[in-house]
């Protein structure tokens, strides 16, 4: 029994925060919001570079072969820094899914591009009317009733949405079966979607504990600085109480992410109702960070020249994604509940 | 990571499993009774008969050696067995750790192997009537009387559990009056049959005489009963309560036993009809609180081993426990609906009044050992490193 990361998964953490430090700032973030196409592809090119990208890419398609619980931190350090990109879908959900299910073909034709960084995957699971970062995607995974398939970009009609949260790019796209390469269908294509989008649901959970962390990071820096009455504002106990109350929900979902990864690495038979706890307490704790962080700015948090919005938008946006609180606490209910 | 156990872990857990099935006694009455507590106490013996009182404790003194990994694991089976409350829990949880880590060698002999036999029962004297949450506010003082060797207590402390029926209190004296608040304080065991103690219970909302106010009058305590430094008890103290607050008095087999009777509640509840869908989130919310507290002790153990501190992060764990032991009770009393106020001996009461009971019980939770309040200022202040003024 050992439940922490290993020395190893520590290190690369720590090596890609630092990436994040430098290139990713909260100024990104703001060109993010106002450039046309949102993306630093020089980013994702060292992202690449690094291992990243080919985390888990299988090693005979040029990855590094590695599995949920190892990509996990680095996800939680893409929230902490709010990285605008498709790091879930392309490195959590789509790589995974071609290497497990896609004939040789197709995982040949896209796995390797991913691993080097020159292919972005996205995708599109039943019940997830938008898809993001569509603009930059090579290709689209993408599930019609019991059918997966990979639509290439070039067959896709996009009509872009707007987000709340402007470093997010949201698509409908629409395409055709007859120009997309079927890679599994029946129970086969179901098994596939369950797995992706516990995959996704758990990686999202794993970046709202990042952006949860950096909410109360940023929160306890300005309330330590912020003075009213003479003295910090910080040292009164309403702030401390608000400030505690979103540590308490974030200690306590971060174990369950944790876990969620690991019976999706070891195919665990507990492994959804393990990811629907994951993002039901990760969707929560973000909801109250976000909430608790907005409080305790004050009126300069209700600004865009702020950098707090930044993480607000994009919890509540991750918070809905990939089944909001209630859609998994319901799941685990009828797991629990529903059964023998 | 791993969160498999290794093959001698689940031998020990095979081993207490089919151990406290063929023994965990049922239906047992409270041990905040006086009648209830000497019944507890002769489980008690028989645990400590089979070497299962205090497990984590090195075998000399009681214990079987057991490492942390496999404490838990037996906490999780004794809850699961439906092994009743401790009422040897103040001393084998709280104080114990306090004197493997500050008593001598000839304390050591003494009082641990009476504690995990339960020859010995402990209560804690904590709270005096102005100093509750602000334990420093302690007015109960020690005289020093060089010619006998000790010193000479007067003062009162009360909401001491199971102090009716209890033979030794432990708690903090005021050594030096013209110290700092902090200092001049003195951690000390008193034998409650000691003369001069005066010891009155009291009714807690759930109609057990599981409290009791301690008077003190010209009490003596010998020199052997001072536990660590004159003058130095106030850290002494925050040993116990650190251990209180976290892993050894709460363990996650509790909750999860106590979540999965949920879960059967409402199975069974729902056969008869339970009109609030709702009830259907809570009973699920509740039995993630629990899971949840049991994979942060995984964390917490799996850094534990290694050599690190949980440190103040034990003040989150008292208010999550805590809290979520209201939501699962409070839930569960939800959904007898009409039923949920009928009690012990009620001829309709579902489980005999059980969930009434532990919700009344799980409402002191947020109260004993420090106030989620005081717990809320800690984990901004020491956790999160905010101003403290």
């Amino acid at each position: 029994m050992r439940f922490a990361f290993t020395d190893d998964q520590l290190l690369f953490r720590d090596t890609v925060g630092e990436l994040f430090a430098k290139e990713c700032p909260p100024e990104a973030v703001r060109w993010s919001w106002n450039d046309d196409n949102g993306r630093n592809p020089e980013l994702w090119a060292t992202l690449a570079e690094m291992g990243v990208t080919g985390l888990t890419v299988p090693e005979s398609h040029g990855g590094m072969g590695m599995n949920e619980v190892d990509l996990l931190p680095i996800l939680t350090e893409a929230g902490r820094y709010a990285f605008p990109g498709p790091i879930v879908e392309t490195i959590a959900v789509a790589a995974p899914l071609l290497a497990e299910s896609a004939p040789a073909a197709i995982a040949e034709r896209w796995l390797p591009g991913i691993a080097d960084g020159s292919v972005i995957a996205t995708v599109a699971l039943a019940g997830q009317p938008f898809v993001t970062d569509a603009h930059i995607a090579d290709v689209l995974l993408a599930q019609r009733d019991d059918r997966i398939f990979a639509v290439p970009a070039e067959n896709l009609r996009l009509t872009p949405q707007t987000s709340v949260d402007g470093a997010r790019r949201l698509f409908v796209a629409e395409w055709d079966e007859a120009d997309a390469e079927l890679i599994a269908s029946g129970d086969e294509g179901l098994r596939c979607a369950d797995r992706a989008f516990n995959r996704g649901a758990a990686a999202t959970a794993a970046v709202l504990i990042g952006l949860s962390e950096q909410m109360i990071a940023m929160t306890v820096a300005y309330v330590g600085e912020r003075k009213q009455f003479g003295v910090p504002i910080g040292s009164f106990q309403a702030v401390k109480h608000h400030l505690a109350d979103a540590e308490l929900k974030v200690s306590f979902s971060r174990p369950t992410v944790w876990n969620a990864a690991y019976s999706i690495a070891h195919e665990a038979p507990d492994a959804d109702r393990d990811v629907s706890m994951a993002k039901c307490f990760a969707s929560d704790a973000a909801e109250v960070a976000s909430r608790k962080a907005l409080q305790c700015h004050g009126a300069i948090g209700y600004t865009t020249e702020h950098d707090l919005h930044f993480w607000l938008k994009r919890s509540w946006a991750l918070a809905a994604a990939w089944g909001d609180a209630a859609w998994h606490r319901r799941r685990v209910a009828h797991l629990l509940l529903d059964q023998g | 990571m791993d969160l498999n156990f290794t093959a001698a872990e689940e031998s020990f857990r095979a081993e207490a499993r089919a151990w406290l099935e063929a023994n965990v006694p049922h239906n047992l009455p409270s041990g905040d009774t006086r009648e209830g507590f000497d019944l507890h106490v002769l489980w008690e013996k028989k645990l400590y008969d089979a070497r299962w009182s205090a497990v984590s404790w090195p075998t000399e003194f009681g214990g079987r050696g057991a490492s942390l990994w496999e404490w838990l694991i037996f906490e999780e089976e004794y809850y699961r067995a439906g092994g009743p409350q401790r009422v040897t829990q103040n001393g084998i949880f709280l104080l114990a750790p306090t004197i493997f880590e500050f008593g001598t060698e000839e304390q050591k002999a003494t009082f641990l192997p009476r504690m995990a036999a339960a020859d010995d029962l402990w209560c804690q004297g904590w709270s005096e009537p102005d100093a509750g949450s602000d334990l420093a506010g302690i007015k109960s003082r020690a005289t020093r009387d060089d010619a006998a060797g000790g010193w000479i207590l007067n003062g009162q402390k009360t909401w001491t559990t199971r102090g009716a029926f209890c033979n030794w209190v432990f708690g903090l004296f005021r050594t030096d009056p013209d110290a700092a608040r902090h200092s001049g304080m003195t951690y000390m065991m008193v034998p409650l049959d000691a003369p001069g103690v005066t010891v009155r219970g009291v009714e807690r909302l759930d109609g057990d005489e599981g409290f009791a106010e301690v008077f003190l009058d010209d009490v003596f305590v010998s020199d052997d009963l001072v536990l660590g430094g004159v003058n130095e008890g106030w850290g002494v103290a925050m040993a116990t309560t650190s251990s209180e607050r976290g892993l050894t008095l709460r363990s996650p087999g509790r909750f999860c036993a106590a979540a999965d009777r949920l879960v059967d509640l409402w199975k069974r509840q729902s056969q008869v009809g339970t009109s609030d869908p709702s009830l259907r989130d809570a009973v699920a919310q509740s039995w993630m609180e629990a899971e949840a507290y049991r994979l942060a002790t995984l964390a917490d153990v799996s850094g534990l081993v290694e050599g690190k501190s949980t440190g103040a992060r034990s003040s989150l764990t008292k208010i999550f426990w805590s809290e979520l032991d209201v939501h699962l009770n409070e839930t569960a009393v939800r959904l007898l609906g009409p039923a949920g106020e009928l009690i012990e001996g009620s001829p309709d009461a579902v489980d005999d009044g059980a969930w009434m009971k532990a919700f009344e019980f799980s409402l002191s939770g947020p109260i004993y050992a420090g106030t989620n309040e005081i717990q809320r200022n800690v984990v901004a202040e020491r956790v999160l490193g905010l101003p403290r003024k």
